[in-house]
């Protein structure tokens, strides 16, 4: 008798037992590392409750609204000792945000600078670039930093023999102070003036690239708007009978009073970030630029476009999608690098909430936390908004 | 620092529940072979140690004091140098066992910091440091000016306090470090630094030309300076409490690190509870009875100590005044040992 196999090579898939099934083996394994994660953190926030409360130590956040009673000395807000621990986060928050936000703008102009300096023609000029990417990148921040802020110390005068600078500034040791304009009611026509400017320049490019479009002609697009925005604001301005103030720095027995005050450790600590992250960017947009084959540019060339416009029109464009990704991750070691500030007593958020007040109040959990949840925070918006732009000049592929 | 931080935070967040806040410190120590002392590492006649590594000062005596009650040997503490604004943390995760490091006893840090200030090895108060050329006379001549003050003090509030109360300008320049402040100080960014005056005394023999600059003669604040434990360890306390009192017991006694094994044969009942040849003081604590004695053979009485690292043995030269025995019209008093 002959035993016939009645199910066909594909009748089923062999049955194996639930383990050996590889699908029900995944989820198992995440389960089970989702719930070892969830009890250790649990673990760890219980312990530490626990371990503050045996120490009688306070918790919570109740330090929040209590007077904080120190002086800091950069405040873009209102800001004195009898404000509260939360006021004094705000500002350290500000202090942070404003030189990261001008470290990235600044970084970023002397990044594509040097980079394409690199990649220069000009002998001289790609190796003074070379030079200073493979200097500064070399070198720990926070030595520079250190640097920069005894150059900037040393290297100023004292407040009695302050350098004058034309037009009522002074500049000496403790810092850079320029004269602080108020303006009068009179302005807001200047302002309204620069609004209209602003939207009659848009318009006019608008309405000069569709006529290049159409026509193939251009037009002074540059000329027209700085008309727009510069020319006609000013006439504004002047028509109106320059409704502004000065108020002038004085000189008195310490310290200069009065004016902008721009202090020297937030120079120093700028002027650091700036020249570190600006010899990344610099490598960021070399690679980039060096991403886009020479085709493009022989291409270009027989079109009969110069140098310039083919950098600008065909080069650039397309690097930008080798640069951005790794631009983001500069912007985002800046800002975090920023909190290197307390090194050089620069009033950033590290320095007044997770310095000043972490002491004070003795609470180093809670304000570490709410510390960290800010870098993260900023940084995800950075690289939120990177993205962003990242998609706008990505491949479009159809 | 950042990191340090971070890192003494989430220390304390994972830290084995043994290390903090246990009642068995002495035991802990015992077992480790030493005494973990949070020190000041740049203050001289407080916490400094020199190019050999050998550290020196009031409050470096203080654990060394310790360290020879519990293990006969004053060389047994391991030092970690501390800056003002970690210190708390340190204690708090357990990283040291006690906290000896130039800090003022205050209200808030005795209570919501969960620690225990066990006594006041040094009476001082907050003065300022100003160079000769700017011809101040007074504190109080300081409006509007800027002075380099270190993070995380008491100093850092009694400044604005000052300011506000006299209705003067300030512009505070904050470091993390002393170190720091006082090299930007040199470096003119300030016209004035403060910090106690115990510390200016050590800090200007450290400036370039300490001959250009003058101490003010306002002390504008009470800073009472003493070592400090953690809550939730009474024998621990008692412990840190009594190895001060034993030092000034000592010189109220008049026993010195020279002649404490004469007093061993002295028939004065103070002297043999405190030498621990009557009664069981030491035990009580936890210790030996010869608790004392190993202190004063190793580290001397208080006034020994005092004069060795901030007095007239020392570079800083400063005098006894408030630190004085109670006898001589200071305010250093031990309570009675018996």
């Amino acid at each position: 008798m002959t035993v016939i196999d009645t199910r066909g090579p594909d009748s089923g898939k062999p049955r194996v037992p639930l383990i050996y099934n590889p699908k029900v083996r995944g989820i198992a394994f995440q389960v089970l590392l989702c719930a070892l994660i969830a009890f250790l953190v649990w673990e760890a926030v219980s312990n530490a409750a626990d371990n503050l409360a045996r120490a009688k130590v306070a918790a919570g956040f109740d330090f929040w609204n209590h007077t904080a009673g120190f002086d800091i000395s950069q405040t873009l807000i209102e800001y004195s000792t009898a404000s509260t621990y939360g006021r004094a986060f705000w500002v350290g928050l500000l202090n942070t945000l404003l030189v990261a936000g001008l470290g990235i703008v600044f970084a970023t102009i002397l990044g594509f600078i040097v980079g394409i300096a690199r990649l220069s023609t000009n002998w001289l000029v790609s190796k003074v670039a070379s030079v200073y990417v493979e200097l500064i990148r070399n070198l720990p921040l926070l030595l520079q930093l250190l640097f920069w802020y005894n150059a900037v110390l040393k290297a100023l005068p004292e407040m009695r023999d302050s350098l004058v600078i034309p037009g009522g500034g002074f500049l000496n040791n403790r810092g850079l102070f320029l004269p602080q304009p108020t303006f009068h009611h009179q302005a807001l026509a200047t302002l309204i003036a620069i609004g209209l400017g602003v939207a009659l320049a848009i318009a006019f490019v608008v309405w000069a690239k569709r006529r290049q479009i159409r026509t193939g002609r251009q037009s002074p697009v540059f000329t027209v708007a700085m008309f727009f925005v510069v020319v006609l604001p000013g006439a504004v301005f002047a028509l109106t009978g320059f409704p502004v103030e000065f108020m002038f720095p004085e000189k008195g027995r310490f310290n200069i009073r009065g004016g902008i005050e721009v202090l020297p450790e937030f120079m120093a600590l700028l002027f650091g970030l700036v020249v570190y992250t600006a010899a990344f960017i610099a490598e960021v947009v070399r690679a980039g630029i060096l991403s886009v084959s020479k085709g493009q540019t022989e291409a270009a060339y027989s079109l009969g476009l110069r140098p310039r416009p083919t950098l600008r029109l065909v080069i650039i464009p397309q690097a930008m999608r080798v640069i951005i990704p790794p631009l983001t991750n500069q912007y985002l070691n800046l800002t975090k690098n920023s909190s290197l500030a307390v090194a050089v007593g620069y009033p950033d958020l590290v320095q007044v909430f997770a310095g000043t007040v972490l002491n004070q109040t003795g609470q180093a959990v809670e304000v570490i936390v709410i510390t960290m949840a800010v870098y993260l925070i900023i940084s995800l918006v950075t690289s939120f908004l990177m993205n962003l732009y990242n998609r706008r000049v990505m491949l479009v592929e159809r | 620092m950042t990191r340090v931080l971070i890192g003494i935070a989430l220390a304390a967040a994972l830290g084995a529940t043994a290390s903090v806040a246990s009642a068995q410190t002495l035991n802990t120590v015992k077992q480790r072979g030493n005494l973990n002392c949070g020190a000041n590492g740049t203050l001289p006649g407080f916490g400094l140690p020199d190019a050999q590594g050998r550290w020196t000062g009031l409050d470096v005596d203080y654990c060394k004091a310790i360290a020879a009650a519990i293990f006969n040997d004053p060389n047994k503490v391991k030092f970690v140098p501390l800056t003002a604004r970690d210190r708390f943390t340190a204690l708090q995760s357990g990283d040291v066992d006690v906290l000896a490091r130039n800090t003022t006893w205050t209200s808030s840090r005795d209570t919501s910091l969960g620690l225990n200030f066990t006594a006041i090895n040094y009476f001082d108060g907050q003065g300022f440091l100003v160079r000769k050329a700017l011809k101040v006379n007074s504190a109080l001549e300081l409006n509007d000016a800027a002075v380099c003050v270190q993070q995380g003090t008491t100093t850092e509030l009694n400044l604005a306090d000052y300011f506000r109360a006299n209705k003067m300008k300030l512009k505070t320049v904050t470091f993390a470090t002393s170190d720091e402040a006082v090299k930007a100080y040199d470096a003119g960014r300030c016209d004035a630094y403060t910090t106690d005056a115990s510390g200016l005394a050590g800090e200007r023999l450290r400036l370039a030309n300490s001959n250009d600059h003058i101490m003010l003669p306002e002390i504008i604040s009470k800073e009472p300076l003493g070592p400090v434990v953690r809550h939730g360890d009474d024998q621990w306390f008692d412990i840190a409490k009594w190895a001060h009192y034993a030092m000034v017991t000592a010189e109220e006694l008049g026993i010195t690190r020279a002649n404490v094994d004469d007093h061993m044969k002295s028939e004065n009942p103070d002297v043999k509870r405190l030498l621990g040849t009557e009664g069981k003081h030491g035990e009580a604590l936890g210790l030996t009875n010869d608790w004392a004695v190993r202190i004063i053979k190793h580290v001397g009485n208080y006034g020994e100590s005092f004069e060795r690292n901030v007095g007239q043995g020392s570079n800083l030269k400063i005098a006894r005044g408030l630190n004085g025995l109670w006898t001589k019209g200071g305010l250093q008093y031990a309570p009675p040992l018996r």
